[in-house]
C-alpha cells in the first residue's frame, strides 16, 4: 500500500511548480494511496494517470467500467479510492458508483466535463464522495486522499458507538480540506490523527475508543426518537431548530448538541426518502436479481417478521427476501435463506459488525448499520408494510426487530412484540417518513406506544390482522426471537431515524458516511441506491401495513406488563420491550426500535456482540433462520437466560437449538437495491 | 539556427497560441506534468488526443449522416470531444462543443452539421499548431537547448 507506483515517486518534475519535493518526503500518507481511475477517454485517462502518479499515488487505470468492476472484485482490498468518469459507453458512471458502493464500499469520485447542476446533483445523490469537473487539475487530485481518511474516520467513529456524534457529515468534506493537515496526517492506515483533528471540531465525546459504551452518550431509543419526531412535526420540519426541539422534547439530560446531530441525521434520512421515490421500480427487480441484496434491508424491518413468516413457511424465502429487499431497498444479503437471520443480522450486525470489522468489513457493516440505525429509531415500517402488502394478513410477521436489550426472557415476548409492532410500525412510519409515510399519524404512535398494542398481537399462531395492515404472528416459531442487541442500539440510535422505509435501506447508508460526507447531499448516504427508498415508497402503498415498525418505538420500559407465556402478544411485546429496557442494566440500552433481534454475534458469525452486551436475547438471529427451531408459541418457556453479551445467549441458545446456521460473516448488507444490478 | 533563436521563436509561437485562444492553461498543466521520467508526456498525450478526436469526428460525421439522426449519440460524442479537448487545453475546439450540444438538444441536424464543420476546422488548426510547436521543440533539443517554459 505504501508502495509508490512505478515511477511515481519522482522528485519534483523539473518543470512543475506545483509539486514540492517537501511534500513527498515528509510523511507516508497519502503516498501510495491506491487509486483506480476509470475513463473511456484515452487522453483524459493518460493525463489523470500522470497527475495521480505525480501525487505519489499508486494508480491503476482502466477504460471500461466492467473491467474496473472485475478489478475491484478480484482485489477486494486492493484499492483505496476510485475515480470514474460519468459518461462511459459500456456502463453509466453512476451505475458503477452504485456497484462499487454496494459491493466494495469504497469512496468514489465522479468526474465529467458536464458541470450542469443536475448531473452534479446526481453524483451527490448517488453518494459520490466528490464530483470533479473536467478538465481536472492536479490540485484537485492531490486532495482526494481526504475522502479515504474521512470515510475511515467515520466508520471508526461509528464503531465506537458514536451516537451523539455531531459530526457534521455534510461539512466533512469541507472540513477535511481545511483541517487535516496533509503533511502531518497519520499514515495511511492510521486515521487517528486526522480523526483527532476532526474530533476537536466535532462533539467532544466522540472517541475511537472501543469502550465508548461507557461514555455517556445519548441513546436514541425508540421513545426518545419518537419524542424527537413529534417535536419536529410539531414545529414543522423546516422550522425545527434544535433548540426548540429540545424544549419540546423536554428530556432532562438531553443537550442541544445531541438534538442537533440527531436532527441532521434525520434530515438526511428524510431527504433520502424523498429522493428515492424514483427508483422504486427497480428495486424489486434488483432484489430478485441479487440475492445478496435483499437481506440487508429486510432485516431491518422485518427481520423478525420475515423470518417468522418464512419460518412459518408462509412466505417463500425468496419472496420474503424480496420483500425485505424491497422494503429495505437494499440488497445486502447474501443468502437467500436465512433471510431472517440475515436480516436480523443486518440490523444488528451493522453495529456489531462495525466493531468487528474495522476495515473493509466495516464498510459493509456500516451500511448495514445504517440500516439498523434506521430501524432503530423506527422500525422499518416500510418493510413491514411491504410484507403485509405482499402477503395477506394471514401471514404472520414475526415481530419486527425487537431490540432486546435485556431480553432475558423475552425472546418470546419479543416475538410477541413483533406482532404488535404493526401498530407501532405505523407509528414509526409516520414519524419518520416525512414524505412517505404520512400514513401513520403521530397519534397512532402515541396510542400505540402507550399501550403496547393491545390488539395487535396475536396469538401464537394467529396472524394478527391489523387494520394497519401488517399481521404479526408472534408465532411460536417466531424466530422472532430476535436478539435485540442492546449495544447496537446505541449505534443504531445514533443514526436512526428509523424511518420505516428509508431507514432501512437508505438511511443506513447514509449514516455510514456517505451521507455525511456530502455536503449538500441529502441523500448522500444512499450512495446511489436511491432505489432503496423507492422500494419503500412503492411498497408501501398502503399505509396500513405497518406492523412492526412502531412496535419498537413504543416499547419502553414502562410498558412491560408482566410477562406471561400466554399473554397476548401485545403484552408480551410490551413486556419484552419493557424487559429489554429494564434488563439492560449493563448498558444503557433502550429497547431499540426495530432492531432486529438478532444476536449480533450470531449473525455475523461473531459471537461477540459488538463491544457490548448486545443481545440479551439469545439467538436473536438465530431466530430468523431457525424459526423452526424455536420453541413453540410459549415464549415464556423459551426464554433464554439473560445474559449480557451475546455469547452467553448465543451459546445458551445454541445449546438449546443446536447449531446455529452460520451467519453470513460479511455484513455488507448495504441493502442497496441497485437497479438492474448485475448479480 | 542557433539555439537561442530557436528558443525565442518557440516562446513567441507558444505565446501567440495562448493569446489566440488555441491553447489554454490546461496545456500548461500538461507541460508541468512532464518530467524526467516522462520526457515526452506532452507529445504522448497530444497524440492520444489527435487519435481520439479524429475517431470522434468520424463518428460524428457518420452519425449526422444518418436518415434518422440519433442525437443522443451525437451528443455523447460531442461531450466526449469536449472532455478530451479541455483536458489537453485545446480551448477553441472545446468552445465549439458547447453550441454543438445545444444543437443536439434542439435536434437540429442542419445546425449540427454546421457545428461539426466548425469543430473540424478548429481541430485541424490546433493540430497544425501543435505539430509546429513540437517540431520547434525537437529542433531546440537537437540543437542542444532546453525547452523554455511559457506560461
Amino acid at each position: 500500500m505504501m508502495n509508490i507506483g512505478s515511477g511515481s515517486l519522482m522528485s519534483v518534475p523539473s518543470c512543475t511548480g506545483s509539486w514540492k519535493s517537501g511534500d513527498v518526503v515528509s510523511d507516508q500518507f497519502p503516498v501510495g494511496l491506491r487509486v483506480l481511475v476509470v475513463d473511456d477517454d484515452p487522453t483524459c485517462l493518460r493525463i489523470l494517470e500522470k497527475m495521480l502518479r505525480n501525487c505519489h499515488y499508486e494508480v491503476t487505470k482502466c477504460n471500461r467500467a466492467e473491467i474496473a468492476l472485475s478489478l475491484l472484485r478480484e482485489n477486494k482490498n486492493g484499492f483505496d479510492i476510485v475515480i470514474s468518469d460519468v459518461h462511459m459507453p459500456d456502463m453509466d458512471g453512476f451505475k458503477l458508483l452504485e456497484h462499487i458502493g454496494l459491493e466494495m464500499d469504497l469512496p468514489v469520485i465522479m468526474m465529467s466535463a458536464d458541470d450542469s447542476k443536475d448531473v452534479v446533483m446526481k453524483g451527490v445523490t448517488h453518494g459520490a464522495y466528490d464530483y470533479l469537473i473536467k478538465p481536472v487539475r492536479i490540485e484537485a487530485l492531490k486532495n482526494i486522499w481526504q475522502h479515504v481518511v474521512r470515510k475511515k474516520k467515520h466508520e471508526l467513529k461509528d464503531n465506537n458507538y458514536d451516537q451523539s456524534g455531531s459530526v457534521e457529515e455534510g461539512d466533512r468534506q469541507q472540513k477535511a480540506s481545511e483541517d487535516v493537515d496533509y503533511s502531518s496526517s497519520a499514515n495511511e492506515g492510521n486515521c487517528k490523527n486526522s480523526k483527532k483533528r476532526k474530533e476537536e471540531e466535532e462533539e467532544a465525546d466522540e472517541r475511537d475508543d472501543a469502550s465508548a459504551l461507557k461514555k455517556p452518550r445519548v441513546v436514541w431509543s425508540v421513545e426518545l426518537h419518537q419524542q424527537f419526531v413529534q417535536a419536529v412535526h410539531q414545529l414543522g420540519i423546516d422550522k425545527a431548530v434544535p433548540k426548540k426541539i429540545l424544549e419540546l422534547m423536554n428530556v432532562p439530560g438531553l443537550t442541544r448538541e445531541n438534538v442537533a446531530s440527531h436532527l441532521q441525521k434525520y434530515r438526511l434520512y428524510l431527504r433520502r426518502l424523498s429522493g428515492v421515490s424514483q427508483h422504486q421500480n427497480g428495486l424489486n427487480n434488483s432484489f430478485m436479481g441479487r440475492p445478496d441484496a435483499t437481506f440487508g434491508i429486510i432485516s431491518n424491518l422485518n427481520g423478525l417478521d420475515l423470518q417468522a413468516i418464512a419460518a412459518a413457511g408462509q412466505i417463500p424465502a425468496q419472496s420474503l427476501a424480496t420483500l425485505q429487499a424491497a422494503a429495505l431497498g437494499r440488497s445486502a444479503t447474501k443468502s437467500a435463506i436465512p433471510m431472517p437471520l440475515v436480516d436480523q443480522r443486518n440490523l444488528f450486525s451493522f453495529e456489531n459488525s462495525k466493531l468487528r470489522y474495522p476495515e473493509g468489513q466495516q464498510l459493509q457493516l456500516n451500511n448495514s448499520n445504517k440500516q439498523t440505525d434506521l430501524l432503530h429509531g423506527i422500525p422499518t415500517n416500510m418493510e413491514l408494510k411491504q410484507l403485509a402488502n405482499l402477503h395477506n394478513p394471514s401471514e404472520s410477521f414475526v415481530g419486527m426487530n425487537m431490540q432486546v436489550n435485556s431480553t432475558t426472557q423475552h425472546n418470546n415476548s419479543l416475538l410477541m412484540r413483533m406482532s404488535q409492532s404493526q401498530p407501532r410500525a405505523q407509528m414509526l412510519n409516520g414519524a419518520n417518513n416525512g414524505s412517505q409515510v404520512s400514513r401513520l399519524p403521530l397519534s397512532m404512535q402515541q396510542s400505540l406506544s402507550s399501550e403496547g398494542i393491545p390488539g395487535a398481537v396475536l396469538a401464537q399462531s394467529g396472524i394478527v390482522d391489523n387494520a394497519h395492515g401488517s399481521v404479526y404472528n408472534p408465532v411460536s416459531q417466531a424466530s422472532s426471537m430476535v436478539d435485540f442487541s442492546v449495544n447496537q442500539s446505541k449505534e443504531l440510535q445514533s443514526y436512526n431515524f428509523s424511518l420505516g422505509s428509508n431507514s432501512s435501506g437508505m438511511s443506513t447508508m447514509t449514516n455510514r458516511g456517505m451521507l455525511q460526507e456530502e455536503v449538500n447531499s441529502d441523500i448522500k448516504g444512499s450512495r446511489g441506491f436511491p432505489s432503496n427508498y423507492d422500494i419503500f415508497n412503492e411498497l408501501q402503498p398502503k399505509s396500513q401495513n405497518w406492523s412492526l415498525q412502531n412496535v419498537f418505538s413504543t416499547f419502553d420500559a414502562s410498558h412491560h406488563p408482566s410477562i406471561q407465556g400466554t399473554q397476548g402478544v401485545s403484552s408480551q411485546l410490551l413486556l419484552q420491550q419493557g424487559i429489554s429496557s429494564t434488563h439492560n442494566s449493563e448498558r444503557n440500552r433502550n429497547v431499540p426500535i426495530g432492531k432486529p433481534m438478532y444476536s449480533n454475534g450470531e449473525q455475523s458469525g461473531h459471537s461477540n456482540p459488538m463491544g457490548g452486551p448486545q443481545l440479551n436475547s439469545v439467538g436473536g438471529n438465530m431466530l430468523a433462520v431457525k424459526a423452526e427451531r424455536f420453541p413453540d408459541a410459549d415464549y415464556q418457556s423459551t426464554i433464554f437466560p439473560v445474559q449480557f453479551g451475546q455469547d452467553d445467549l448465543m451459546s445458551a441458545y445454541l445449546k438449546q437449538q443446536g447449531s446455529v446456521e452460520p451467519v453470513e460473516t460479511e455484513f455488507g448488507f448495504d441493502g442497496y437495491t441497485l437497479d438492474n444490478l448485475p448479480v | 539556427m542557433e539555439v537561442g533563436q530557436l528558443q525565442r521563436s518557440f516562446v513567441e509561437y507558444m505565446t501567440s497560441l495562448f493569446r489566440e485562444g488555441f491553447l489554454d492553461a490546461q496545456f500548461c498543466q500538461l507541460q508541468q506534468l512532464q518530467d524526467d521520467s516522462n520526457p515526452d508526456f506532452v507529445v504522448e498525450v497530444v497524440s492520444l488526443f489527435f487519435e481520439d478526436s479524429e475517431r470522434l469526428l468520424n463518428d460524428l460525421t457518420m452519425a449526422l449522416d444518418q436518415p434518422n439522426v440519433d442525437f443522443k449519440q451525437v451528443d455523447a460524442h460531442v461531450h466526449q470531444l469536449k472532455g478530451s479537448s479541455s483536458s489537453v487545453g485545446a480551448q477553441r475546439v472545446k468552445n465549439c462543443c458547447v453550441p454543438f450540444r445545444n444543437c443536439c438538444e434542439e435536434q437540429n441536424t442542419e445546425a449540427c452539421l454546421r457545428c461539426l464543420q466548425q469543430i473540424k476546422q478548429e481541430y485541424l488548426l490546433v493540430k497544425n499548431k501543435l505539430q509546429t510547436l513540437f517540431e520547434l521543440e525537437q529542433q531546440i533539443v537537437a540543437a542542444g537547448g532546453a525547452i523554455p517554459m511559457v506560461q
